[in-house]
């Protein structure tokens, strides 16, 4: 694993930041006037306890979720909240905390839907399936294939989702994000409930994924070990609050993040 | 015993005695059945693609062909005087009413209520039932009318083959009927299977936030699905309309697809045709031979016997999904 410093980091550009973003439902406040960015190219965690706004910030980000207050801007244009259209389209791809396949359909078609996007045809070639929509579909399928063999999944690309076990789940659905081709792929908790093995190659696939296809990361996970190989910055929130942002060690250092999880004495 | 023998025996020795009644019987069930499987398919499209079981598909089958009907008495009185034109012009204009049709229940029904509970969704398909009587009848009237079967260029008048020592009559409509159905499943389990489309249709069904983090559009997926069940609606209402008439009693008839569904799953394309054949030629069976022990009549009940015996032993249908999961 590389061991980023200060100087390798923060060379990209900016492709995604947040501004003081403000989330809350009714009267709990979720997230409140969070900042930071995410620069092209780097793995960005994202940590806190639980209920400390993680998963509710990649919703802002991904579109599932408006804040009432701030400002997003990804790849140079600002709004005050996303769309999850606007999100996919613009390349933004993600999996979710408890999987969220298509429990129905094989590992193969789940992957396809994943290009849902790239393919252009319309409602009638669709309907004929025929010439242009047939050459399309063949050429999308040879991606999905290069993503199967990627992930070492092409034993179960038959079967049907449901049937398979969590980890290799959590794999396919990494799959689905991958088959977008995305700029930013926003990672919730993809090693939760794993086993050290299954988290390993998780791992691995995440830094290839950094490094071969050159995939901006933004991820929440529990593991501090996983955290601090995998990323490069580490934004930390408490209460919908950032408390710290910075590198791993920068973080580890922090008195707020100690204090955070490990409690302070009253 | 007399009993036993009754039920046990003597239909079959009726089958056996006279194999070209039994070829009709088949026959009509099978058509019957066929045409039973066109309208659970349009059900089955709107469940699978929104969860919603769409009450209002019987009477979308009745307005349907109603729109038929009245444009093309109305496209003859401005004077169109080719009764085929005509006939074409209104099949044209009555999609584009569908399709208004499925625009609007998405606009006006879905959008509001999304990510409200199913119930509510489909006690919404109810408004949108008595919407559609209502909205007809001020319209069209109430009075039953003559599907333009001619015009349409549907066959009338009927084979009759020479087979086992008898006559079997094939009506020439019901063929056309079983083909036209037959192509319609088989274009839309293709297009559910393997088209891009297809995919997010399933995709939809299966999970909404999945759906829309790889870019898929709800609304539009919905106009589509909404329009593909008034597609079939239309097929259906045309079908139906032309063996009896085009009126609101028509609406009956769609809720013989609920045991169609019950056995054939909710969610499955092949479900809704196996099940359809499986009641359509049930019924037909039941009622011509073991009808008379029972008085007669038996038909519009032993669909939902049959289903109810099924699932006895299949309660996720023959096709349905069997969910399993972790606890």
């Amino acid at each position: 694993m590389r061991a980023p410093d200060a100087s390798t980091v923060a060379v990209g550009d900016v492709l995604l930041s947040v501004e003081d973003v403000s989330l809350s439902f009714g009267g709990v406040k979720a997230i409140s006037d969070v900042s930071f960015d995410i620069r092209k190219g780097e793995i960005r965690a994202i940590i806190g306890p639980n209920g400390a706004g993680k998963t509710s910030m990649l919703n802002v980000i991904n579109g599932f979720y408006h804040p009432q207050m701030g400002r997003i801007t990804f790849r140079g244009k600002t709004r005050s909240k996303m769309r999850p259209f606007e999100a996919a389209y613009g390349g933004i791809a993600r999996t979710f905390q408890n999987v969220a396949l298509f429990r129905g359909m094989s590992v193969l078609d789940n992957i396809m839907a994943g290009r849902t996007l790239k393919m252009r045809r319309g409602f009638f070639w669709q309907l004929l399936r025929f010439g242009p929509a047939l050459r399309e579909e063949v050429e999308h399928r040879r991606h999905v294939e290069e993503i199967i063999d990627f992930l070492k999944i092409q034993d179960i690309r038959r079967v049907h989702v449901g049937r398979l076990p969590y980890g290799l789940q959590k794999r396919v659905e990494l799959g689905r994000a991958l088959a977008m081709e995305p700029d930013l792929l926003l990672l919730d908790e993809p090693m939760a409930g794993m086993n050290v093995e299954e988290k390993e190659d998780m791992s691995r696939f995440i830094l290839d994924v950094n490094e071969h296809f050159g995939t901006t990361i933004a991820l929440i996970e529990h593991d501090m070990g996983v955290v601090m190989d995998l990323s490069d910055r580490v934004v930390v929130l408490d209460h919908g609050n950032k408390i710290a942002d910075g590198t791993p060690d920068e973080v580890k250092a922090s008195q707020a993040v100690i204090d955070a999880y490990l409690g302070v004495a009253h | 015993m007399d009993l036993l023998y009754q039920i046990f025996i003597d239909p079959f020795v009726q089958m056996g005695n006279a194999p070209d009644l039994l070829v009709q019987t088949l026959w009509e069930g099978l058509v019957g059945g066929v045409l039973y499987s066109l309208i659970a398919l349009g059900f089955v499209l709107i469940f699978k693609a929104s969860g919603v079981f769409n009450f209002a598909q019987g009477i979308m089958m009745v307005f349907a062909a109603l729109t038929l009907v009245g444009l093309y008495a109305v496209l003859r009185r401005w004077g169109i005087s080719s009764g085929e034109l005509a006939a074409y012009l209104a099949l044209a204009l009555t999609l584009v009413v569908m399709f208004i049709l499925a625009w609007a229940v998405e606009r006006l029904m879905l959008r509001p209520l999304v990510n409200q509970p199913d119930i509510i969704l489909f006690m919404a398909t109810f408004g949108l039932t008595y919407f559609l009587i209502g909205f007809g009848e001020l319209v069209f009237g109430g009075e039953p009318k003559v599907m333009i079967t001619d015009e349409l260029h549907l066959p009338r008048g009927s084979i009759d083959v020479n087979m086992f020592g008898g006559f079997v009559s094939f009506q020439k409509l019901d063929i056309a009927a079983a083909v036209i159905a037959s192509v319609m499943v088989a274009a839309l389990a293709l297009f559910f299977q393997k088209t891009r489309i297809g995919r997010a249709l399933r995709a939809v069904a299966d999970s909404h936030k999945a759906a829309l983090s790889v870019g898929i559009s709800l609304e539009y997926i919905w106009v589509v699905v909404w329009f593909a069940a008034g597609i079939v609606a239309l097929a259906t209402g045309i079908m139906w309309g032309a063996r009896s008439d085009v009126s609101f009693a028509l609406e009956i008839i769609a809720l013989k697809a609920l045991p169609v569904l019950i056995l054939g799953g909710f969610t499955s394309v092949p479900g809704a045709i196996v099940g359809g054949v499986i009641i359509g030629i049930g019924e037909k069976l039941g009622e011509f031979y073991w009808g008379p022990l029972l008085g007669s009549g038996i038909e519009s009940w032993l669909a939902y016997v049959i289903a109810l015996i099924f699932l006895l032993f299949r309660p996720q249908g023959l096709f349905g999904e069997r969910i399993i999961e972790r606890i």
